[in-house]
């Protein structure tokens, strides 16, 4: 009974984390769909979004609400800017062109975040507290509930948004087929710039999440969590975001699952493995559909 | 005044020169044809009018506004729409959401009426509407294809080879339609392989040999004449 409980409550450790992962991996796979970029920059900008937390609350004294909002509203400006100032001037450019900038970009933000704030860690004070949920032996923590929560509304938000709106359905077509969606009518450059919105919104909402469970922002937190983030998007089949999410889950449950074993200081290599497995045997994901090569 | 005038344009690709100084027009209530072999630039023309693609030198007028270098996206609010070379619908959306997609630019209230018009002239379709188009044959997609471009309400059609791959009994039935929406009003440009069938129902037609316009006339015209029937009629 008691090892079935460590079970248990390592599956919802494994559920909460792996639930921040797919809201990250949802923009990395949204990005990759629409302009075939693997966005290394994604990362970032959940450190971004973390120091906003942390900045605004700390020397703007604001609420944890605001901040947090203030979060959100500046990692979905910041992944427009980035697409704006870096990705857009290199659109006919080659791929690997534009996959170096984004690998810059993701320095630039590390490097430049350490020499404004410190190469340290900022500590977050509890931004959300409630109460805890007791089933049996096993104890269910207020911040799990509240991530698990959050990050399926987001999600069933973006599913509908992108099945049923008409902005959503342009994103599909244009990542289809740019150029059909052209004819459409369909503005590429808003398009694409509302793709990154959404992904870095997503990202933006990871990050709060991340805080209200770790409680601290380092400039380089992006890039593990990208990275982690990164291999779930391939894991479900990049592009592909049902994939984003199962993958996601998939990940976070990895993790704890090797942590139960006895195993924490694997867990990473863990999740590599799995990326390096997958590239192997089923290099499209569990979800996704082979390249063709657009002629 | 002509509906399309484009006037002196050279494209290139690279350092290929691919359109070499071509000028053509097509009047109101026209349909008017391009025709050539494979890779004489038929659809290279398409695309410079239509905006993918841009010419170093001359103009684009449509109804009388220069639109050469303008962005794809802002000439379908103008009136212009493209069925695109290989058809390009969107296989992984439904029949619907490909038809939403052509009423992109027009406002949500006139999606139903236009829905209702192209599945009255596309009825296989409307047995579709569902169903995703990758899931569709060849015609069908064309028919989609078209059907996408008609709900914009277009005043002139640019169709990049509608007959490409599809069984002669189809190819009869797509330049039925065609017909029958020049009828209804619509301009029609087809670019075509198939010289006999487009030169059978346009009105004029340019004959275009790498990159050059060589011959114009009717199709009445064209069709007897000795170097086209050489060249593109098998005699």
């Amino acid at each position: 009974m008691h090892l079935f409980s460590i079970l248990i409550s390592q599956i919802i450790n494994g559920l909460q984390s792996g639930a921040i992962y797919a809201l990250v991996a949802l923009g990395y796979s949204m990005v990759y769909g629409i302009i075939l970029l693997l966005n290394f920059a994604h990362g970032d900008i959940i450190m971004v979004g973390a120091y906003a937390v942390w900045f605004s609350m700390a020397h703007l004294g604001l609420h944890p609400i605001p901040s947090m909002l203030l979060a959100v509203a500046a990692s979905t400006l910041l992944g427009v800017l980035i697409e704006k100032l870096a990705y857009t001037p290199l659109r006919s450019a080659p791929r690997l062109s534009l996959l170096i900038t984004a690998i810059g970009v993701s320095f630039l933000l590390e490097n430049s975040f350490q020499l404004i704030f410190g190469a340290g860690a900022q500590t977050v004070p509890n931004l959300i507290s409630g109460p805890s949920l007791q089933v049996g032996s096993v104890t269910v923590s207020f911040s799990a509930m509240l991530t698990i929560l959050v990050s399926v509304i987001c999600m069933a938000g973006l599913t509908f948004l992108v099945q049923k709106t008409k902005l959503g359905k342009a994103m599909r077509a244009v990542s289809e087929n740019m150029s059909a969606a052209q004819l459409m009518g369909i503005s590429l450059n808003r398009t694409i710039s509302f793709t990154f919105a959404m992904g870095s919104a997503l990202a933006g909402v990871g990050s709060v999440l991340y805080l209200c469970t770790y409680g601290q922002a380092s400039p380089t937190m992006g890039s593990m969590l990208g990275l982690k983030a990164f291999v779930a998007a391939v894991l479900g089949g990049i592009g592909s975001l049902p994939g984003a999410m199962i993958g996601g889950f998939a990940i976070g449950l990895t993790e704890a699952l090797v942590s139960a074993a006895g195993l924490s200081v694997w867990k990473d290599g863990a999740v590599f493995a799995i990326l390096i497995v997958v590239l192997l045997v089923k290099p499209t994901g569990l979800l996704g559909k082979p390249m063709v090569e657009k002629v | 005044m002509a509906m399309l005038e484009v006037k002196d344009i050279n494209v290139y690709y690279g350092a290929i020169h691919a359109i070499k100084g071509v000028s053509f027009e097509v009047n109101e209530g026209e349909i008017v044809t391009l025709i050539g072999a494979n890779g004489a630039g038929k659809s290279t023309i398409l695309k410079t009018v239509s905006g993918l693609l841009h010419s170093r030198t001359g103009s684009i007028a449509f109804q009388g506004e220069n639109i050469a270098g303008m962005a794809p996206h802002k000439l379908v609010g103008k009136g212009l729409a493209q069925v695109p070379e290989g058809r390009a619908v969107f296989l992984r959306m439904t029949v619907e959401e490909n038809l939403e997609m052509g009423a992109y630019t027009r406002p949500n209230s006139e999606l139903a009426p236009h829905l209702d018009r192209v599945f009255e002239q596309f009825p296989r379709l409307k047995e579709r509407r569902k169903q995703v188009a990758g899931t569709l044959s060849g015609g069908e997609q064309q028919m989609l294809a078209m059907g996408r471009a008609l709900m914009s309400s277009p005043k002139l059609m640019m169709l990049d080879e509608p007959s490409m791959g599809l069984a002669p009994i189809l190819v009869d039935q797509i330049f039925g339609i065609i017909q029958t929406l020049h009828q209804s009003g619509t301009t029609i440009l087809l670019v075509e392989q198939n010289a006999q069938m487009a030169l059978g129902v346009a009105d004029r037609g340019y004959v275009l040999e790498t990159g050059k316009l060589v011959s114009s006339g009717t199709g009445t015209e064209l069709l007897k004449d000795e170097s086209v029937k050489k060249a593109y009629l098998g005699g």
